[in-house]
C-alpha cells in the first residue's frame, strides 16, 4: 500500500479504476494516519508535559504508558451521553461533526511525497484557508446550543479570536505563495530547496503564532480557559460527542503542524530518509514545540489577544507581504542569505518599535 | 446604531476550578466586564467557634488545624499563645525556637502554594505549581519527622510542643535551607520578568493604600499596598524580637506586587529559620499542664502574623475547663472585604487572578 501511495499520480491513474483506487487509498490512509497519530500525540503531549513539570506522566498502561490513550478512549465511549434539557438539540448534535470534518479535509491537499496527495488542487492553500474557518463555526454552535453561560462566553471568545487570527495567518501564507509562484502545496514543497523558514523567518513567526491561536493552544487558549470558564465551549458535552471535540483539537494541532512543516520546513524534502518519514519527523518537531509552549506560558486576556492580533501581527504580516513582494519584483536574483537577513531584521525592528508602545497590565472598563 | 445588550448573571462557584475551595461569586457581567459582584460564603461552615464551647481547651487544639488547612502550625501557635497568655503558662526557650522554625516553614509552604495557584489562575498549565509543590513536599517531610503528620499537625501544646526534634531533623532542615535559595532564584528567572505575567498582573486589581487600611486588610495583601505592617515587627510575640529580618513591601498594590511580596517573604522566612537553627538552645520542650486545666476567668486577645495576615484568637474564659467563647480573627475572611472594590470594572479573566492573588483559604473564611 505504501508503494501505491508513493507512485506518481500519473502512473496510478493508468491502473484500472485508478482514480477511485487513488481516492480510496488516500482517503483511508489519511483517516487512519490521523486517528492513530492522535493517540500517539496525546500520549506524547502528556509524557512531555510530565517531563516539563518534573514528573513522570502516564506510565502504567502498556509499555511506557502507550496504551493510556486507548484506555481513555474506551472509558469515554462507555460514558453516558447527556444532552441538556434546554439545549438546542439539532445544533447540539451537529456541532461536533461540523467541527471535526474540515480538519480531516485539510489533509487532503498536503503532499506526503512528490505528487503523493489526495488531490493536487492548483488552489491548495486557498482550499485549506477556506475549509479551516468552518471549524470555528462548529465550536461556536457547540457553545451556543449548550444553554450554558460559560460555554456561551467561550463561544463569543471563539468568534472574536478565530476570525481575528485568520487574517495574519492568511497574509503570512501569501508570502510563501509569492516566493513559490503557485497556490499548490506540492509546488510549494518542491520550491523549498532551502526551507522557507530561512527565507521568511518573520513569516514563519506570524504563521506559527497565529496558528497557535487558531488551535486554541497556550497562550491563546481562551476558549477552554479552565481557570475561568471551567472547560469552555464543550462544557456540556460528554461521551463520544466530547471525544469528537477532543479529537478535533488534537487533529487541528496535527494538521497545523503539518501545514507549518509543509509551508516553512520543507515538507517531505530531506536527505537519506524516505520523504514520508521526513514529513512525520517535522510534524513531530513542530508539535513538540507547541507542547513546550503549553507547558511554559500563562494565558493572555481577551483584549490582549485581540490587541496582539490587530495591532501587532496584522501590521507585521502586511509589512512582511510588502517587503517580500518588493524584493521579488526588484531583486529576484537575491541570494538566500540576503532575503533571510532582510526579513529577520524587519522582524527585529518591528518588535523593537512595538515594545516602545507596549504597556503591561490594563485598566478598568466603565460600563 | 447602538446594539441593545443585556447584563449576564454568571455564577462563579461554589464548585469552580479557581475559587480555591467552595467560594461563590454571583457576578453580573456585561460581555466580559464585571459590573457587579456579590461574594457568598458559608459552604464550608463547620461551626468551629461554636464547637469550641463544648470542648475543653486541649480538645479544641486539633480543630484549629482545620481552620486554614495549609497553615496548621500557625493556627496552633496562635491558639496556644492565646491560652498561655490567659493562664500565664511559661514556655521553655527551646520550645519557643522550635515554634518559630515550624511557623516559618509553614509560611514558606503557604506562600509557595499561593504563588503556584496564582499562576494556575493565570493559565499556566500547572508547571509553576508543580515546581513549588516539590519544595513544599520537602517541608512536609520535615513536619512528618517531628509530629508524624503531613497536613494537620496538631504539634503545639500549652507550654511547649508535643515532641522534641528528632536527631535527623536539623541535618535535613539544613539541607533544605541550603538548596531553597537556588530554587527561589529559579522561580524568579522563569516567572518574574515573563512578558505575559507582567501584562496580566501589573496594574491589575489595584488595592490602594487607603482602601487596604480601611478594609483592615493584613498580611501580604496589605504590605503589597505599601503599608509596612507586620505583627512580627510591630508587636513582637514569642521570640521574634531576637531575629533580624526585613518586611518586604510593594508600591502599587496590584496583583504583581502581591506576588512579589510573597516571593520576597520566602527569603525572609529562610533567614529567620537560619538564625533560629543557629541559636537553638538545649533543654526541655514542654512545661506540662494538667490534662483538664482551668484557666482563670477573663478574656484575652492574642495575635500572630499568619501566612495570610493577622491571625488572632479571642478567648473568653469563665473559669471552667471549657472556653466560654472563642473567636478567630481570620485574615482570609477580612482580606476578602476589599474584594468587591477590586473586581468591579475588570474583565472576567482579571477577576480570577485578582481573587487568586488575595490568597484565601475557605476553611478559615467559613470556619
Amino acid at each position: 500500500m505504501v508503494e501505491l501511495l508513493l507512485l506518481p499520480a500519473s502512473i496510478r491513474s493508468e491502473l484500472p479504476f485508478g482514480y477511485w483506487l487513488h481516492l480510496l487509498i488516500f482517503g483511508l490512509g489519511i483517516i487512519t494516519l490521523l486517528l492513530t497519530s492522535v493517540i500517539i500525540f496525546i500520549w506524547l503531549e502528556r509524557r512531555l508535559v510530565g517531563r516539563f513539570q518534573l514528573r513522570h506522566g502516564p506510565n502504567r498502561a502498556g509499555p511506557f504508558g502507550l496504551l493510556q490513550s486507548v484506555a481513555d478512549v474506551i472509558k469515554i465511549l462507555t460514558k453516558e451521553d447527556i444532552i441538556p434539557s434546554r439545549a438546542d438539540k439539532l445544533v447540539f448534535w451537529m456541532a461536533p461533526v461540523i467541527a471535526f470534518t474540515p480538519v480531516v479535509l485539510m489533509l487532503g491537499v498536503v503532499p506526503v511525497a512528490d505528487g503523493a496527495l489526495l488531490a493536487d488542487l492548483n488552489i491548495g492553500i486557498l482550499f485549506v484557508v477556506a475549509i479551516s474557518s468552518v471549524t470555528s463555526l462548529g465550536v461556536f454552535m457547540a457553545g451556543w446550543s449548550s444553554y450554558n453561560k460559560y460555554s456561551l462566553l467561550s463561544a463569543m471568545r471563539t468568534v472574536a479570536q478565530l476570525v481575528s487570527y485568520e487574517m495574519p495567518l492568511i497574509l503570512s501564507m501569501v508570502g510563501v505563495v509569492i516566493l513559490t509562484g503557485s497556490l499548490s502545496l506540492n509546488e510549494m514543497v518542491k520550491a523549498q530547496s532551502i526551507p522557507f523558514i530561512l527565507l521568511q523567518p518573520a513569516g514563519f513567526f506570524i504563521f506559527f503564532t497565529a496558528s497557535l491561536a487558531e488551535i486554541n493552544r497556550t497562550p491563546f487558549d481562551l476558549l477552554e480557559a479552565d481557570s475561568e470558564l471551567v472547560a469552555g465551549y464543550n462544557i456540556e458535552y460528554s461521551g463520544m460527542k466530547f471525544a469528537t471535540f477532543y479529537l478535533t483539537e488534537y487533529c487541528e494541532a496535527i494538521v497545523l503542524s503539518t501545514l507549518t512543516a509543509t509551508l516553512f520546513l520543507g515538507g517531505w524534502q530531506g536527505p537519506w530518509l524516505p520523504p514520508m518519514i521526513w514529513l512525520l519527523l517535522k510534524i513531530g518537531l513542530v508539535f513538540c514545540v507547541i507542547v513546550w509552549i503549553r507547558a511554559t506560558l500563562p494565558r493572555l486576556r481577551i483584549d490582549q489577544v485581540m490587541n496582539f492580533a490587530w495591532k501587532f501581527l496584522l501590521p507585521l504580516a502586511i509589512l512582511n507581504l510588502l517587503l517580500t513582494s518588493l524584493s521579488v519584483i526588484f531583486w529576484p536574483t537575491a541570494p538566500a542569505w540576503a532575503s533571510g537577513l532582510i526579513n529577520l531584521s524587519m522582524l527585529a525592528v518591528f518588535i523593537l518599535v512595538y515594545s516602545k508602545f507596549f504597556k503591561p497590565g490594563g485598566k478598568t472598563v466603565a460600563v | 446604531m447602538a446594539v441593545k445588550t443585556e447584563p449576564l448573571f454568571l455564577n462563579l462557584g461554589p464548585v469552580h476550578p479557581s475559587t480555591h475551595g467552595v467560594f461563590r461569586m454571583r457576578a453580573l457581567v456585561d460581555g466580559e466586564v464585571i459590573t457587579d459582584i456579590e461574594p457568598v460564603f458559608g459552604y464550608l461552615h463547620r461551626g468551629i467557634e461554636k464547637l469550641a464551647e463544648s470542648k475543653s481547651y486541649r480538645q479544641f487544639l486539633p480543630l484549629t488545624d482545620r481552620l486554614d488547612y495549609v497553615s496548621s502550625m500557625n493556627n496552633n501557635m496562635a491558639y496556644v499563645m492565646a491560652v498561655e497568655k490567659l493562664a500565664g503558662i511559661e514556655v521553655p526557650q527551646r520550645a519557643e525556637y522550635i515554634r518559630v522554625i515550624m511557623a516559618e516553614l509553614q509560611r514558606i509552604i503557604a506562600h509557595l502554594l499561593a504563588i503556584g495557584s496564582f499562576f494556575n489562575d493565570m493559565g499556566t498549565f500547572f508547571t509553576p505549581f508543580f515546581y513549588m509543590f516539590i519544595q513544599k513536599e520537602k517541608i512536609t517531610d520535615l513536619f512528618e519527622m517531628v509530629c508524624g503528620q503531613r497536613l494537620l499537625y496538631n504539634y503545639m501544646r500549652f507550654g511547649g510542643v508535643s515532641h522534641d526534634l528528632p536527631p535527623e531533623f536539623i541535618p535535613a532542615l539544613t539541607r533544605f535551607l541550603d538548596e531553597m535559595p537556588a530554587e527561589i532564584k529559579k522561580y524568579e528567572r522563569l516567572l518574574a520578568e515573563n512578558e505575559i505575567v507582567l501584562a496580566r498582573s501589573k496594574n491589575v486589581g489595584v488595592l490602594t493604600r487607603e482602601m487596604a487600611v480601611n478594609a483592615s486588610a493584613a498580611g501580604p495583601v496589605l504590605r503589597a499596598s505599601g503599608v509596612d505592617w507586620d505583627i512580627r515587627k510591630v508587636d513582637p510575640y514569642s521570640i521574634y524580637d531576637r531575629f533580624d529580618f526585613d518586611v518586604p513591601t510593594g508600591a502599587n498594590g496590584d496583583c504583581y506586587d502581591r506576588y512579589r511580596v510573597r516571593v520576597e517573604e520566602l527569603t525572609q522566612s529562610l533567614n529567620i529559620i537560619r538564625q533560629a537553627v543557629n541559636g537553638l538552645p538545649k533543654g526541655k520542650v514542654l512545661n506540662p499542664v494538667p490534662l483538664r486545666f482551668r484557666p482563670p476567668a477573663g478574656e484575652v486577645y492574642s495575635h500572630i502574623e499568619g501566612n495570610k495576615g493577622e491571625l488572632g484568637f479571642h478567648v473568653i474564659s469563665d473559669g471552667s475547663d471549657k472556653p466560654y467563647r472563642i473567636h478567630v480573627r481570620a485574615p482570609s475572611f477580612i482580606n476578602l472585604t476589599a474584594l468587591k472594590n477590586m473586581l468591579i470594572g475588570w474583565k472576567l479573566a482579571d477577576a480570577i487572578i485578582i481573587f487568586g492573588s488575595i490568597d484565601i483559604c475557605l476553611g478559615e473564611v467559613d470556619r
